[in-house]
């Protein structure tokens, strides 16, 4: 199982995880903006969407980035500016602490504390900073306006989030991602494992809510409040120009990507298909191929939910937000800790 | 250095990778484009009209109800997971006592609804 890393030495390793981090930030938030924002959102509005970049449109991402790279880069002159132009780094930074935890197979993960999960959701919040920072540095009232909505949506779904993922570590029995992923794949249904036990079933009502605390903290609509442009212009956004607002963007879907491949880690089994089917009982004697087929797999189930997401985004207008925060108190949290407590009590008694 | 801080400080790097990253792609940036700024350009946004005061101007902020619940509510989940993941060693005991724990802290969530806090004023 240690095969690689008797091989590589530390800081090859390290490299390694490094590049494969890029990787796996950049390439979901890519293939998440072409093909659901350019083609999903144009197609369900009855229009093409880009068309003249490469075949159908697909170098469109690179020629946009072309051209944000030769805009001015400008900061309001009441600006606190060191913190204004450090803010969309410390959101981009949030995804790039958040994708450590994520495994991508038996062996290709980046590190395997743990507290995987708790650790997640801990610096899940981390964006919180950098946006209410990005509202109040640009010293403009649609910006200041949208970080403190942000920052209040941000802490009311951060808890249905949280108590979400206690029903899936109850029944897990630990918080390490990958014993997650192993325990929903040789896990049993009422005595049949033909699927294993993805939580989306056992646990479908933690399912819902945290699909839908994970729109709200991306901010995508009906939760986006925080850049509603009819009311706020752009939110906490309003002032940037050029590359930090890419960096927003970028920040945005990539991290859209990594809350989808946590959400299949805990709910849909991760990167790994039923042992049963191969007549494997534990993570020893899962074959290295699944090093290979896990991202394969985790990248289909992230394209699965972030289309969801996307449907979602694109389906509903925009709450209003006393009713946002009226949902998230008087529905979410409520059903949630009903939820420990059923499950709980459920887990204890069989 | 054992396997569990080297978990830590592979954190590091992908934190360093980050900043990396933005500070490649922002040097990039500051090479190809132009920078003319003016006075006009650097005015705040405020819908084409000039800016009316201060940006930083006081506006009632409601979420400080929302934000003192957040952290009875956020140190509640502290409490209740590392029961989770043993939830079998403890059994109907720690049961028990986590779903008074849990009820109690829903009580507070009641008390705050009936004095009408969680109220869009």
């Amino acid at each position: 199982m240690y095969s690689l890393a008797i091989e590589i030495p530390y800081w090859g390793q390290s490299l390694l995880r490094v590049l494969g981090g890029l990787v796996a930030v950049l390439l979901p938030a890519g293939t998440i903006v072409y093909v659901f924002l350019f083609k999903m959102m144009s197609f369900m509005q009855s229009r093409l969407g880009p068309m003249e970049a490469g075949p159908y449109g697909s170098l469109q991402l690179i020629a946009e980035v072309g051209k944000w790279l030769q805009k001015e880069d400008i900061a309001p002159e009441k600006a606190d500016v060191r913190i204004f132009k450090m803010a969309p780094i410390i959101v981009l930074l949030s995804t790039f602490l958040l994708v450590v935890v994520v495994p991508f197979g038996p062996d290709a993960y980046f590190t395997d504390f743990s507290v995987g999960i708790f650790y997640a959701l801990a610096v899940g919040s981390v964006s919180v900073i950098g946006i209410l920072v990005a509202g109040w540095a640009s010293a403009n009232k649609y910006s200041l306006l949208g970080g403190l909505r942000a920052a209040g949506q941000l802490i009311a779904y951060e808890l249905p989030m949280v108590l979400a993922v206690v029903g899936v570590v109850i029944q897990a029995g630990s918080m390490n991602l990958q014993d997650i992923v192993v325990a929903q794949n040789t896990g049993q249904i009422f005595g049949w494992g033909g699927l294993g036990n993805p939580y989306v079933i056992t646990q479908f009502v933690g399912f819902v809510i945290f699909m839908i605390a994970v729109q709200a903290e991306l901010t995508q609509a009906p939760f986006d409040m925080p850049i509603a442009e009819s009311e706020l212009v752009s939110g906490y956004m309003t002032e940037y120009s050029g590359f930090r607002f890419l960096m927003f963007f970028i920040g945005e879907f990539a991290t859209a990507g990594v809350f989808a491949f946590i959400a299949s880690v805990l709910f849909l089994g991760g990167w790994g298909v039923p042992f049963g089917w191969f007549g494997w009982e534990s993570l020893d004697q899962v074959s290295n191929w699944m090093n290979i087929g896990g991202p394969l797999i985790m990248f289909t189930k992230m394209m699965v939910l972030t289309f969801i997401i996307m449907w979602v985004r694109f389906s509903y207008p925009r709450f209003r937000e006393d009713q946002l925060q009226r949902f998230a108190w008087k529905v979410l949290i409520p059903v949630s800790l009903a939820n420990i407590v059923v499950t709980a009590i459920l887990k204890v008694a069989f | 250095m054992s396997l569990f801080l080297r978990d830590y400080l592979t954190v590091v790097w992908f934190g360093l990778a980050a900043v990396l990253l933005a500070g490649l792609l922002l040097g990039l940036a500051a090479a190809v484009r132009p920078s003319h700024p003016n006075r006009e350009k650097q005015m705040a946004y405020e819908s084409g009209v000039d800016p009316v005061g201060m940006g930083w101007s006081q506006s009632q902020i409601r979420y400080y109800v929302f934000a003192l619940l957040f952290v009875i509510f956020d140190v509640e989940a502290v409490f209740i997971f590392p029961w989770a993941a043993n939830i079998e060693r403890y059994g109907v005991f720690g049961l028990v006592v986590m779903v008074a724990f849990i009820v109690l802290l829903l009580d507070g969530l009641v008390y705050a609804w009936k004095r009408g806090l969680l109220r869009w004023v």
